[in-house]
């Protein structure tokens, strides 16, 4: 598959080519950069660390209706199925995200809503040439410039993108971009190859994450859950805005004769994510759920799936409001006895 | 499982007839439903212990056992005790209203494994209904296991639920039936006491029987020690777990313990699984 490159000045007329896809990008919404439908090329912001909410909200939306119905009627109509589009800026961490909740959501029974959106969407990616401060990529099997769970890499150089395709879908991607782009030159892939080897040598964070899905279970009434959990204010943060985590709660919404039944994203830092109807909990305090969420990250996830739900992009310690760290965490699982 | 294409949508069901077990604030009520479409009814097929997800449209869905064997007919049935939001209003559903089911789901008791064996069901209150397809089950095939006892108590008398299957349970050849309650009540000629101890007072043996115990957390715990004591080994002991659940199928996350989904790999574990697992019995 050809490399190829696009000018930055040619950007708004690439945008302009994607024709029958939806394009999706980073985008500021209020407060926040997320990966939002495009309709102005001057609002993408591709000169970003990354974007606060992951793209796992265009593959599995914060809410979405699993399908509506009329009260009084047992019809049920789920959505019509998703349009062909591309998702471009991804980094490197959070296409590897993607993979990991694939294994999720087509294990065992495959979930047709996620699953129609991944099937249907290219993704392109931006290899991180300035990681942030807390990403620790590489201590869990990630890369600035890793192409998993791409279709195409992509690698800002000083005054154009350098375009890898990698997928039969990246590879027709790049032939309805042909217009707009050129041939990339050996220089040219030289300079990223550099760019990805600086940011690699960039990342400071680093744990050693060997033996701690083996470790996990035989802590289960250390000290170090308690202590984590002393500060948590149980908002939750961390999981909305981590790429792998995927739990949801499922809810009927009714106006007037117009019901639908909708799943959104839940978190297990919430005490009625696990409520019984009776009362009981069986996470009943922040302590158990702090457990929950590192232990399902690495070891639950791990024995199941053979691989650690985590990719290392630090969006839980940038946003956590009272600074829990999970580098630090880990740090203590390994030392702990 | 046996369901539509998309996992989530539930099929329609009608109640054909609904009647209070027990009454009291916490009371229950079971739903005995079929199916609508006919194709789903032939496609259906479930095994004693699966659970199947109980809805309403426009209030919402519940994950119950399903509490009677299919070897009883082409029906369903769900005991539900009046709980929540969607337990209080399937208690106003009455016979010819609709409900929602989607399933099975889980696992199942492995009834086909413990041919040839003495089984032996300890419940409590509410944990019956799942016993309850294991008892039907076996009675239904009573020269394939060497018998079935049926060790089941509840607070007070009106607490126990299924009480008019007792006597013919206790008439079949081959079953025995022993209840319990709290507490002393006029005309109850049955015993008095909790659940665990009648089963020391039973004294069941050990030898090729497997025993499965449902009820709440308290007579569980005290169950298993005396199992222990009866020198029942972990791999001759099941019970089934319960978490709060919204898929059914292990997706929405919730109904974890370790790395067990309750919802798919469970609802039944044995004791030999469970005890090396610390949050199976928070």
């Amino acid at each position: 598959m050809d490399i190829i490159k696009l000018r930055k000045d040619k950007f708004a007329d690439f945008l302009a080519s994607m024709g029958d896809y939806k394009l999706f990008a980073p985008q500021k919404v209020g407060e926040s950069l997320r990966f939002a439908p495009v309709t102005d090329a001057g609002k993408v912001e591709l000169a970003m660390a990354n974007t606060t909410v992951p793209p796992k909200s265009i593959f599995f939306p914060q809410t979405e209706t699993l399908y509506r119905y009329a009260l009084g009627n047992t019809e049920t109509h789920p959505p019509a199925e998703g349009e062909k589009g591309v998702i471009f800026g991804v980094r490197p961490c959070d296409a590897r995200a993607q993979v990991i909740v694939d294994k999720l959501f087509s294990w065992d029974v495959d979930d047709p809503y996620y699953l129609d959106r991944r099937e249907k969407t290219v993704v392109v990616g931006l290899a991180c040439n300035k990681p942030c401060v807390n990403c620790f990529c590489l201590s869990v099997g990630g890369d600035p410039a890793s192409t998993e769970g791409l279709d195409m890499l992509m690698t800002e150089l000083d005054d154009a993108y350098l375009l890898q395709p990698l997928t039969e879908k990246g590879e027709k991607l790049s032939q309805a971009m042909a217009a707009v782009t050129e041939a990339a030159e050996t220089g040219d892939l030289h300079k990223a190859e550099e760019l990805h080897q600086q940011a690699r040598e960039m990342i400071g964070r680093k744990v050693e994450t060997d033996g701690i899905p083996q470790k996990l279970p035989g802590l289960w009434e250390d000290e170090l859950w308690q202590d984590t959990a002393a500060s948590c204010l149980g908002c939750g943060i961390c999981t909305f805005l981590c790429p792998t985590c995927h739990c949801f709660d499922i809810q009927d919404e009714v106006e007037g004769y117009d019901g639908r039944r909708c799943r959104m994203w839940d978190s297990c830092m919430f005490k009625e994510y696990t409520l019984h109807a009776s009362g009981h909990n069986p996470r009943p305090t922040r302590r158990e759920r702090t457990r929950n969420r590192i232990s399902h990250k690495y070891s639950y996830f791990v024995q199941k799936f053979d691989v650690i739900a985590c990719v290392g992009c630090g969006r839980c310690i940038n946003f956590c409001p009272v600074n829990i760290d999970i580098v630090e965490v880990l740090r203590q699982v390994k030392e702990a006895r | 499982m046996c369901n539509n294409a998309n996992p989530y949508v539930p099929f329609t069901a009608t109640i054909e007839d609904t009647w209070f077990e027990t009454v009291g604030d916490r009371c229950v009520k079971t739903f005995k439903v079929t199916l609508d479409d006919a194709a789903a009814r032939a496609n259906w097929s479930h095994r004693p212990g699966q659970c199947a997800m109980v809805g309403l449209l426009g209030v919402g869905e519940s994950m119950f056992c399903v509490s009677c064997s299919p070897t009883e007919g082409d029906f369903l049935r769900f005991s539900v005790m009046r709980m929540g939001k969607v337990t209080q209003a399937l208690h106003e559903m009455e016979a010819g209203d609709k409900i929602t089911v989607r399933g099975p789901y889980g696992n199942s008791f492995p009834l086909e494994e413990w041919k040839g064996k003495h089984i032996l069901t300890i419940g409590g209150g509410i944990g019956q209904a799942p016993l309850r397809p294991i008892v039907e089950y076996v009675k239904a095939k009573m020269d394939q296991y060497a018998g079935l006892t049926m060790i089941y108590g509840a607070r007070t008398s009106g607490d126990l639920c299924f009480k008019n299957e007792f006597a013919e349970i206790s008439a079949c050849g081959g079953l025995t039936c022993h209840l319990t309650i709290d507490l002393a009540e006029e005309g109850w000629d049955y015993n008095v006491g909790f659940v665990p101890s009648l089963l020391m007072d039973v004294n069941p043996s050990p030898e090729n029987t497997i025993a499965i115990t449902c009820g709440p957390p308290i007579m569980i715990r005290f169950v298993l020690e005396n199992l222990k004591k009866l020198n029942f080994a972990d791999a001759q002991i099941y019970t089934t777990l319960e978490n709060r659940m919204k898929c059914g199928f292990g997706k929405c996350g919730r109904c974890n313990v370790g790395s067990f989904y309750v919802c798919k790999d469970g609802p039944v574990f044995s004791y030999a699984t469970l005890k090396d697992i610390p949050e199976a019995f928070a």
